[in-house]
């Protein structure tokens, strides 16, 4: 029993059905950590990505290292750090918020470059034509540069979705209870590890399947030339 | 001619090692029309950028409306270098038409020609569209303002680029090779656009182009670009017929035959 469900082993069909339930609290639990860590790799990929472009090199510079750092460390190294050295000094996180921490870390080095590309790509023509309409800067920025980067930048963080998701289970080394984290549970317990990870292949599959069709979805509705602000 | 509302004094622009404006002296009077003709690389569009604050400058002092440009003058009489303060005071007098076009393309026609208006000059949406309205009719696109930049055909893109300068209302009007991005059956539509607003006798006009017919027919004045300074200037009629300078009459030569009438 798990979660409050029995499991039925009388026959692998049954097995499967019964511990179905099981599996799909662990997938909610991904999706929950899903959703976190994009959201903070969003918010703190943009931050990196402002910081980095800043005109002065005593930001700029330890930026550009801290995102460099981040990118080339294991996702696991950064949370055995949060979950293991934070608390030494004091703080002291749920594992799930320390998994979703560590998610939206790793993957905030790379949404800043997706946000630095996507900024980058709305050409000098643009900013030169709101510059002799006499447009300030911060309207520049937030009316005629954004707009046209978001139909370049979405659809890339789209993919980053995807990988968080399937990264998820890396946090099962810090007790998270994700979908793998339970299946494992399931065998240890039944000693039938076939079917619950066959379960949780299939339940990635689908999600995974789901979660591109609609990444696509958004970027054939996303207008190619820039969506305009009110 | 007194009180020019343009005017280059000695002014040197460099990119790294290269010189492209080597002490430029230019004066272009109030309601003048001036045409810039000259080889590739001669600096002709460095000379827009550098009044549409696009570009800044390495030496001398440019004036427009007898204010220094990319200068301020400090208390003591003496001159420091522009803040962005200024050069937005300055630059609502000027107004550029790119070769490009440049248009904004998430946005609607009207909305092209609104923005500035309503953000900068704090225009209601309403006086605003009124004014896009009226240019529009006067451009000749009345019937396009919902449309998108890309949704119009080249000649269309440009005299909506033209009627978003105006909307700012300049009183200097820049134009930077405006027909050189069209298929030629283009040209013609935009031209008659210019032709139009050259009859306007309080705008000022500088026009970088290779159309010479045009520029002979609606300047009254042309100035002859080499490697960064004026060759040669002077009525169409002096400039085009009986050029002075060797230099000149090649450049004449040259474009006048690969380009017999027409081409950008
Ligand atoms: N941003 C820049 N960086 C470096 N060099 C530049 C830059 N802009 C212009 N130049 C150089 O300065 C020179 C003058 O350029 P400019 O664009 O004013 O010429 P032009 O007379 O307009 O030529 P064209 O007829 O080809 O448009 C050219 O040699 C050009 O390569
Ligand atoms: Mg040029």
């Amino acid at each position: 029993m798990l979660f409050g469900f029995e499991w039925d082993l009388s026959s692998p069909l049954a097995f499967a059905l019964s511990i179905l339930p099981i599996l799909l609290t662990g997938l909610l639990v991904t999706l929950q950590a899903t959703v976190v860590g994009f959201a903070l790799a969003l918010v703190l990929g943009l931050v990196w990505a402002v910081l980095k472009a800043a005109p002065s090199r005593i930001i700029s510079w330890p930026v550009s290292v801290v995102i460099e750092f981040i990118r080339d460390t294991p996702l696991l190294v950064q949370l055995f750090f949060l979950y293991y050295v934070l608390p030494e000094y004091g703080i002291v996180l749920p594992a799930f918020m320390t998994g979703a921490l560590a998610l939206g870390i790793q993957y905030s080095a790379y949404t800043a470059e997706v946000y630095r590309a996507g900024l980058q790509a709305i050409g000098a023509d643009q900013r030169e034509a709101a510059r002799a309409l006499n447009l300030s800067s911060a309207r520049t920025f937030t009316h005629i540069i954004v707009p046209q980067a978001i139909p370049r930048i979405v659809p890339a963080m789209g993919n980053y979705l995807v990988s968080i998701m399937k990264d998820v289970p890396v946090l099962s080394v810090v007790t998270v209870l994700e979908m793998l984290n339970v299946a494992k549970i399931v065998g240890d317990r039944t000693f039938d590890y076939l079917i619950p990870l066959s379960l949780v292949g299939a339940l990635y599959l689908i999600t995974t399947l789901v979660a591109s069709a609609g990444v696509r979805l958004v970027d054939t509705w996303l207008p190619k030339e820039g969506i305009p602000l009110k | 001619m007194t009180d020019p509302i343009i005017k280059f004094d000695k002014v040197v622009k460099r990119f790294g090692d290269l010189t492209v404006l080597n002490k430029l002296d230019f004066e272009v009077q109030r309601g003048e029309k001036v045409s810039i003709i000259g080889p590739s690389g001669s600096g002709k569009s460095t000379v827009l950028r550098i009044l549409m604050t696009l570009e800044g400058i390495d030496g001398g002092v440019v004036t427009v409306d007898g204010e220094p440009l990319w200068h301020e003058k400090a208390p003591d009489g003496t001159l420091k270098p522009a803040s962005e303060t200024h050069l937005r005071k300055m630059r609502t007098q000027l107004g550029m038409v790119f070769q490009q076009f440049n248009l904004f393309p998430h946005m609607t026609v009207l909305r092209n020609i609104t923005e500035a208006p309503v953000k900068v000059l704090g225009l209601s949406k309403k006086e605003a569209r009124q004014r896009a309205e009226e240019l529009l009719e006067l451009v000749g696109l009345a019937d396009q303002a919902q449309k998108y930049p890309g949704q119009l055909s080249g000649g269309q893109k440009q005299r909506v680029g033209i009627a978003r300068a105006l909307a700012m209302r300049p009183n200097i009007l820049l134009f930077d090779e405006p027909t050189s991005a069209l298929d030629p059956e283009l040209v013609g539509e935009v031209l008659n656009v210019i032709r139009k607003l050259a009859d306007e006798h309080d705008l000022t006009m500088l026009l970088v182009t290779h159309e010479m017919r045009f520029a002979k027919e609606i300047s009254d004045r042309v100035c002859f670009f080499d490697r960064g300074r004026i060759r040669e200037e002077g009525t169409p009629e002096e400039l085009f017929t009986d050029p002075n300078e060797d230099r000149t009459r090649e450049f004449l030569a040259a474009v006048l035959d690969e380009a017999p009438g027409t081409t950008g």
